[in-house]
């Protein structure tokens, strides 16, 4: 079965979307949010479990303070009030990951709330970037839950399974949720916003190093509500939860495919279900979940088993003073100091090589010289092996030195290239690879003059060209003498010895 | 007056996983509106500027250091388990019931 849509174009005349995003990420801490458990991914199945975290009668949680201070810092990087007072509560429900019948959550007293973050997209006028601001509703702390496997079933989904395998070394990783409020206004920009923002909310993540923040790996989950109201009215229609959606890419089509399914079951006459909807990276459709129900009634209560959490203002303001520069700052500073155009900017942020060339310029080589490298010969190299920039196994600092031994004259941007052959082939540092491989620019004139002497001889149509002042003329020699040469001459030299001998 | 109905106190069974015959919910609808209005007379004694309490002590930020403490092995951890499979608890399936 599958959905009608309506095109994406007569959805935006007919509706207006309106979006919250929910993102869930799993910090780096050492330990659990409320016990001493190790809290790092992939062990073997139910090695990282205590009697807190599995739920045992007697057992009593703690709150992990470095997950505290996380969750603060977060909240202060999305420019959120501080709760100077707030408690934890109990999620109540049924359900196999959470082996105590509930989560540990925070529910009307969220650490961090009323915040924002300014996403940049492209300019709607096609020329740099134009900023959005995404208004954060709360960033609270809470726990993760087991991982089930699905056993009996056709897909290893949860349909037409016979029974589950939980595996509990992930109940109880510190969680914090970001929730923004509605995102209204966004129109036919609604996908790609949804994108930047959870890609920009990533960056800041990164940036404060609280978390491992790889998508991929689940440790940063976004949800996405959708809702269609008519066009310019104003209004908020009924939303869908699409839950799963787990990389940048499928946060874009995910809302681009539910605005076009809202749009087509609303321009029939239709009415939108409130439910939860899965998405589906391999056919980029979300299925129905679940209709919300009674089973949402959550009895959230304070937890008795926690005392509340009050963050002095002098603890905040230290925590604010620990901000790293942040993603967007630092990008505005760089392309100031580097020159670069909007253009040069994005296409390197866009690249995934910000870092790279950040760090290659800081190793000597010059803004544009690094540029250049990653984002020409590194970027292929990277898309023919089809792994990240970052991935390639070349270092900024070998960049910089083979930017280096151009700039010294020893080697030119062709014979750097086979310097790059050698260091992914594992040759060792550019000097050794320019030395084994015997790729140093040739500049002494003896040996230069004798390849200038050859050409000339083999070329006695163009030598008269030029001795009749058409020196253009001398690039056909030059070319002569680099075959020659096998690419190593200094060609500079090269030209000077031709035009000596021919004027 | 505090009152709880015989169908909230069915649907309060129903999210607890309680399974509560015909009889039990006569009996416990009014036990449980009594238990409620004992409770409420603490209204009575609690002036409005005396704000609602979860916790009997007046204590905040009490944390645990970030260090790994040892806990359970695996078979330690399953060995209460009813079924185990792949060293993970077996639990029947679940059905429209995900969180």
């Amino acid at each position: 079965m599958s959905d009608t849509l309506l095109s994406f174009e007569e959805s935006l005349e007919k509706f207006d979307p309106a979006m919250g995003l929910e993102v869930h990420v799993e910090l780096n801490t050492n330990t659990k949010m409320f016990c001493g458990c190790p809290a790092v991914f992939g062990g073997e199945p139910n090695t990282q479990t205590c009697p807190t975290c599995l739920g045992l009668p007697g057992a009593m949680p703690a709150v992990n303070a470095k997950a505290v201070e996380s969750a603060m810092r977060i909240g202060l990087a999305l420019n959120c009030e501080i709760a100077e007072w707030c408690r934890f509560a109990r999620k109540n429900y049924f359900y196999p990951d959470m082996p105590k019948n509930f989560q540990t959550s925070q529910y009307d007293e969220p650490i961090a709330f009323d915040g924002y973050l300014d996403v940049e997209i492209p300019a709607r006028s096609g020329e740099g970037t134009e900023t959005f601001r995404v208004d954060i509703e709360r960033a609270h702390m809470e726990e993760d839950t087991g991982k089930s496997l699905h056993v009996g079933g056709a897909t290893g989904r949860i349909q037409g399974a016979d029974h589950s395998l939980v595996d509990y070394n992930r109940a109880g990783i510190p969680l914090i949720e970001i929730v923004t409020k509605p995102i209204m206004g966004s129109r036919e920009k609604a996908p790609e916003i949804a994108k930047a923002y959870v890609a920009q909310l990533r960056e800041l993540i990164v940036a404060l190093g609280v978390s491992d923040a790889r998508m991929d790996q689940g440790s940063i989950r976004a949800d996405v509500n959708l809702s269609l109201a008519p066009a310019g009215s104003g209004g908020l229609g009924t939303r869908t939860e699409t839950k799963n959606v787990n990389s940048l890419r499928s946060v874009e089509r995910a809302v681009r495919y539910e605005m076009q399914r809202h749009a087509a079951i609303l321009d029939e006459g239709g009415s939108i279900l409130q439910e939860t909807r899965h998405w589906q990276e391999d056919s980029g459709v979300t299925l129905s979940g679940r209709p919300k129900s009674d089973a949402d009634d959550y009895r959230y209560f304070p937890e008795p088993d926690l005392v509340p959490v009050a963050p002095s203002r002098e603890w905040v303001e230290e925590l604010r003073g620990t901000l790293p520069e942040l993603p967007r700052e630092k990008r505005a500073r760089l392309q100031k100091e580097w020159g670069f155009s909007d253009l040069e900017m994005r296409d390197t942020v866009g690249a995934g090589a910000l870092g790279l060339v950040e760090e290659t310029i800081g190793a000597g080589a010059s803004p544009q010289a690094a540029r250049k490298w990653w984002l020409s010969d590194m970027a292929r190299r990277a898309n023919e092996k089809g792994v990240d920039v970052a991935d390639l196994g070349v270092a900024p600092t070998d960049v910089a030195r083979v930017q280096e031994l151009v700039d010294e004259g020893r080697i030119n941007d062709k014979l750097a290239r086979q310097v790059f052959d050698g260091l992914l082939a594992g040759e060792g540092t550019p000097d050794e690879i320019v030395a084994a491989r015997g790729l140093e620019i040739v500049s002494d004139d003896g040996a230069l003059g004798a390849a200038v002497d050859k050409a000339i001889e083999a070329n006695p149509d163009v030598a008269d060209k030029i001795r009749d002042g058409k020196v253009a003329a001398a690039g056909a020699l030059i070319g002569a003498v680099m075959k020659e040469m096998r690419g190593q001459a200094d060609a500079g030299r090269v030209r000077e010895l031709i035009l000596e001998r021919l004027s | 007056m505090p009152e709880i109905t015989r169908q909230e106190v069915e649907h309060l069974a129903d999210l607890a996983r309680i399974d509560l015959s015909d009889a039990e919910l006569d009996q416990i609808a009014p036990q449980l509106s009594v238990i409620l209005e004992s409770v409420a007379s603490i209204k009575e004694a609690a002036a409005d500027d005396i704000a609602p309490t979860s916790h009997a002590l007046p204590l905040t930020n009490v944390f645990r250091e970030d260090v790994v403490v040892p806990g359970l092995t695996a078979e330690q951890a399953l060995s209460g388990a009813p079924e185990v499979d792949q060293q993970r608890f077996s639990v029947p399936r679940i059905l429209g019931e995900e969180a």
